[in-house]
């Protein structure tokens, strides 16, 4: 059951080949022997699990189901779960029970959709390795001496492990594509707004955007059509339809115009990666589409743009955890300044506070300008760069990381070369794009990802654009030795 | 020296909204703590603000009313400080780019004349909750029900130059406020309150002097209180070779005294932002046309009605003009009473008010409807009653003895008007005073009064004074 797709168990299931009690049964057996492998669960919800099983297996008796009843997922621990510990990967939510349900988990839990738990992510997801999460790093399902990547590094390996069929992320930078490089699924980051974020606890509030990591295009349609929908409670939220994300899948690409910015191409690249990237476009140009090299000139600026703009908002987004009201309080306060010091110095990780010290020495008076002001015109300008590239070409494809997936332990006490991991995909999140990263070859046996970046709005041709590439290549079937 | 004194107000209006600027939780005043406060006011994590529409249209109302500018775009910005009873860590303001923008109001000083007081910004905010400090074993309460209460803050320019100019401007932002309907102004729940910065200077000399910032001012008469206690204590450290520094001061009315408060943060870095969580405001002009068009008669031209329509003296006007209610009301006893402005003015302005003031009540909670009022001030002007026996009316209608007309009634309150009966009481009166009568005789005008007064009282005040007058006058000439 478990080397099946999502649309192949949905078929299944709808078919009466299997319940999803037994379906369920055996993901949470799969996460009970295999899991403490390489960590991807913070919490498994057994219980809750299979009572959603079962009342999936009433609907779909009684006819009611739709694509994703009784499909069991594994949903990131940054989406509040009514009654079930929210931890965001962090001793400061430790002991946190959300009573309330994210939007995201309200569309899930209407369409019949299984929880299968919660898992591992970089604390407050701020992290390319998952290294930073309170609960332990994840550790790759290609190689378990390699990161996943982050900071949806738990759900990125629960799916490469087929520990679950599908999985949720968030993306603030990369977080939802660069994991799914380095474990060699798929994953899509939609448009800013396409998908609630009421519920999703707040990393960056410009940036982030959730999003489905699957193992195929045809699956993250599927799944982005529960997840995505303007939502009253998110004022960011985009008040536009939501199309059958699975109509255009097995449109041809003939005639489709793709640019190859030049600056994604640079010395920065692993030559290897380069290499299976340019195989990845020969593909696609035999599909019928054309090529076109592109310049997005103000690449360079996106990561150091990035990193005011997101730490500025997290120092702010992160002054609730303050132990007064809920999460990681101190032992014995003396005072409310020993309260809020504590009660912080002890509840957040070290890479959390590099970033609320960074964001609020950016916003500080006789700073603002010079960093948080500046970096708001050089997000306009690279805005601007994929503005003018869209008018010439349809998507833009490059790499999604660097290289393939690094050794545990080998970039974590250099934050620069850490923060650089996500250099192909941050321009995304500060235009607002949407992107998504598709496996595409192997180095050095690990897996690596292409980065498809669309226009606003437009992830039915992303998803046709990386549903057709996946008819004619095989590489997300392929899975991990040990996790077949 | 003589020494100038410097005011300029920053008001907070709670706007009259029926749920919370940035959530759907009840703003209801006095509900047990924390029972009207949902996950948003609570900050949980991965809540988000979604913008009370309501709040917009009452910040528009306001700045119409007061000819200041309406922004076409506003933007909430996030201030950050950390406090118990302030959730998130930062309340959602506005900083550079305000609803409201400049504008200005006529206030009326005791002489009479007007001043023009300029209004700089007025902007949309969240308030806090409430610390309740000393609970149980010294601990200190959190009370969110208040926490995301919309506010707006309303910051004048340093315009006023007394504590008398800052009452005024202050009563009239409240009558504004209240007219428009934004706010229920009442300062005991803290829907309408105010802070003063509060300098002075030498006379004649141009640059300011260094402001306090004075907190916690919740009625009319602290205000006046705390401004004339900061004055003499700014002038006493000039003059005793010191500086004023700049601080934030919290008034105490028990103690009657200002003191230094400690800043909430040690530095007072608020690092504003735009909320990324929130879209930047836009309205439009068809918005701010039909919010125009709803807008109430506001006080100004309410007052200048009174005095065109009814024939009050700007002062009648003014009283009159005062809060909404009131003015509503006089209308509405005018109406009952078919006309008589000026006697109708006397009565709401005068002894209604008066008893009003000395049970503490509001006009909305009068026993006495306007329609009564008016119903016995007709009774007055057809000579039914006497305005004598009217105040013994009152009092009834008060107690909830009924309408004039039954008041009337029953106690046979109706004004003796036949002639012959007011003679047979004054021929009484004149046979039974002799004295009196010789002393009249004789010159001694005074002793009328006295006549007046005894006939009045034998006819148990039923007697129409002005008859009553002229029988006397006519029977003790002969």
């Amino acid at each position: 059951m478990h080397n099946k797709t999502l649309s192949e168990l949905s078929a299944a299931l709808q078919a009466g080949e299997f319940s999803s009690t037994e379906l369920t049964q055996s993901y949470l057996e799969r996460i009970a022997s295999l899991d403490p492998q390489v960590n991807a669960f913070v919490t498994v919800t057994e219980q809750p699990a299979l009572d959603a099983a079962a009342a999936a297996d009433r609907r779909i008796a009684a006819g009611e189901a739709g694509p994703l009843t009784g499909i069991p997922l594994a949903q990131k621990d940054i989406f509040c779960t009514e009654g079930v510990k929210t931890t965001c990967g962090s001793k400061m939510l430790d002991n946190f029970i959300s009573p309330y349900n994210a939007t995201v988990i309200e569309h899930f839990n209407a369409a019949g959709a299984v929880m299968l738990g919660k898992t591992n992510m970089d604390e407050f997801a701020m992290g390319s390795s998952n290294e930073t999460s309170f609960y332990g790093a994840v550790k790759n399902p290609w190689d378990i001496n390699k990161v996943p990547g982050g900071s949806s590094g738990g759900s990125a390996a629960a799916v490469a492990a087929r520990l679950a069929p599908a999985s949720t992320g968030t993306d603030t930078g990369g977080s939802i594509r660069q994991p799914a490089s380095l474990c060699g699924i798929t994953g899509l980051k939609p448009t800013y707004g396409r998908v609630s974020r009421y519920g999703m606890i707040a990393f960056a509030s410009s940036l982030d955007q959730a999003g489905p990591m699957t193992r195929t295009a045809e699956d993250a349609a599927l799944m982005l059509n529960c997840m995505a929908g303007f939502d009253g409670r998110d004022s960011t939220s985009a008040q536009r339809d939501v199309p059958d994300y699975t109509a255009n899948l097995a449109n041809s690409l003939e005639g489709l115009t793709i640019g190859l910015p030049k600056e994604y191409f640079d010395e920065g690249l692993d030559a290897q990666v380069g290499s299976a990237v340019e195989a990845a476009i020969r593909e696609y140009e035999n599909l019928g589409a054309k090529v076109k090299e592109i310049s997005l000139p103000n690449t360079h600026l996106a990561v150091p743009t990035y990193y005011v703009v997101a730490p500025a908002e997290c120092s702010s987004n992160l002054s609730r955890f303050d132990g007064v009201r809920f999460g990681y309080r101190c032992d014995d306060p003396v005072d409310l300044e020993d309260l809020y010091k504590r009660s912080r110095g002890e509840g957040f990780g070290a890479e959390v506070k590099r970033r609320i010290m960074i964001g609020a020495y950016a916003l500080s008076a006789g700073y603002y300008d010079a960093y948080y002001l500046k970096a708001q015109q050089l997000r306009r300008l690279i805005s601007d760069d994929f503005k003018r590239a869209f008018e010439e070409v349809d998507v833009i494809m490059g790499p999604t990381a660097p290289g393939p997936a690094f050794g545990l332990g080998e970039k974590a006490d250099d934050p620069i070369t850490m923060y650089l991991s996500d250099i192909y995909t941050i321009a995304a999140n500060l235009a607002g794009l949407p992107g998504m990263s598709v496996p595409a070859g192997f180095v050095n046996d690990m897996p690596i990802g292409l980065q498809i970046i669309g226009n606003y709005f437009d992830e039915s041709r992303l998803l046709n654009v990386a549903h057709r590439y996946q008819q004619v290549t095989d590489w997300h079937t392929r899975a991990p030795e040990q996790f077949k | 020296m003589e020494w100038e004194v410097v005011i300029g107000l920053e008001i907070h209006a709670q706007l009259a909204t029926k749920s919370k600027i940035f959530s759907g939780a009840s703003t209801a005043y006095g509900a047990p703590a924390n029972t009207q406060a949902c996950v948003v006011d609570l900050g949980l994590p991965g809540v988000l603000p979604v913008l009370n529409h309501e709040a917009v249209q009452m910040a528009i109302k306001f700045g119409l009313a007061t000819n200041s500018e309406v922004a076409q775009r506003s933007v909430f910005a996030r201030k950050n400080y950390f406090y118990p009873d302030l959730p998130k860590g930062y309340q959602i303001s506005q900083m550079e780019l305000p609803i409201v923008g400049e504008g200005a109001l006529d206030i009326r000083l005791e002489d009479g004349s007007v001043k023009k007081i300029g209004i700089t910004r007025a902007h949309l905010e969240e308030d806090a909750g409430k610390s309740l400090h000393g609970g149980a074993q010294g601990m200190t309460g959190i009370d969110l029900n208040r926490a995301g209460t919309p506010l707006l803050e309303i910051v004048s320019e340093p315009d006023m130059r007394s504590a008398k100019e800052a009452i005024a401007y202050m009563k009239k932002i409240h009558s504004i406020v209240t007219y428009i309907d934004i706010c229920d102004g009442n300062m005991q729940e803290g829907s309408f309150r105010c802070d003063a910065n509060v300098s002075v200077r030498p006379k004649g000399q141009e640059e300011f002097g260094t402001r306090a910032e004075l907190k916690n001012l919740n009625s009319f008469r602290f205000v006046e209180r705390a401004i004339n206690l900061e004055v003499e204590r700014q002038i006493d450290v000039i003059e005793g070779g010191g500086e004023v520094v700049q601080e934030t001061r919290l008034y105490d009315a028990d103690k009657h005294e200002t003191r230094a408060m400690r800043s909430k943060e040690e530095a007072n870095d608020y690092r504003y932002f735009p909320d990324p969580d929130l879209l930047p405001v836009e309205i439009d002009k068809e918005t701010i046309e039909a919010v125009r068009a709803n807008l109430p008669e506001l006080p100004d031209a309410k007052l200048q009605r009174f005095m065109q329509d009814y024939a009050l003296s700007d002062y009648d006007a003014d009283v009159l003009t005062s809060t909404r209610p009131m003015a509503d009301y006089y209308e509405a006893v005018v109406k009952s009473a078919g006309g008589e402005a000026k006697l109708c003015a006397n009565w709401v302005s005068g002894d209604l008010a008066g008893t009003l003031n000395k049970e503490s009540m509001d006009i909305k909670e009068c026993p006495v409807s306007a329609e009564m009022l008016g119903g016995m001030i007709k009774r007055i002007a057809d000579n039914t009653i006497s305005g004598k026996i009217a105040k013994q009316i009152f009092e009834a209608m008060w107690q909830g003895e009924g309408d004039a007309d039954s008041v009337i009634e029953s106690k046979g309150l109706k004004q003796v008007t036949d002639t012959g009966a007011i003679e047979e009481l004054v021929d009484d009166i004149i046979a039974n005073n002799p004295a009196q009568v010789e002393q009249y005789r004789s010159g001694k005008d005074k002793v009328f009064g006295f006549f007046v007064g005894q006939v009045m009282k034998a006819s148990q005040g039923k007697a129409n004074p002005a008859q009553v007058n002229q029988i006397l006058k006519d029977k003790l000439k002969s």
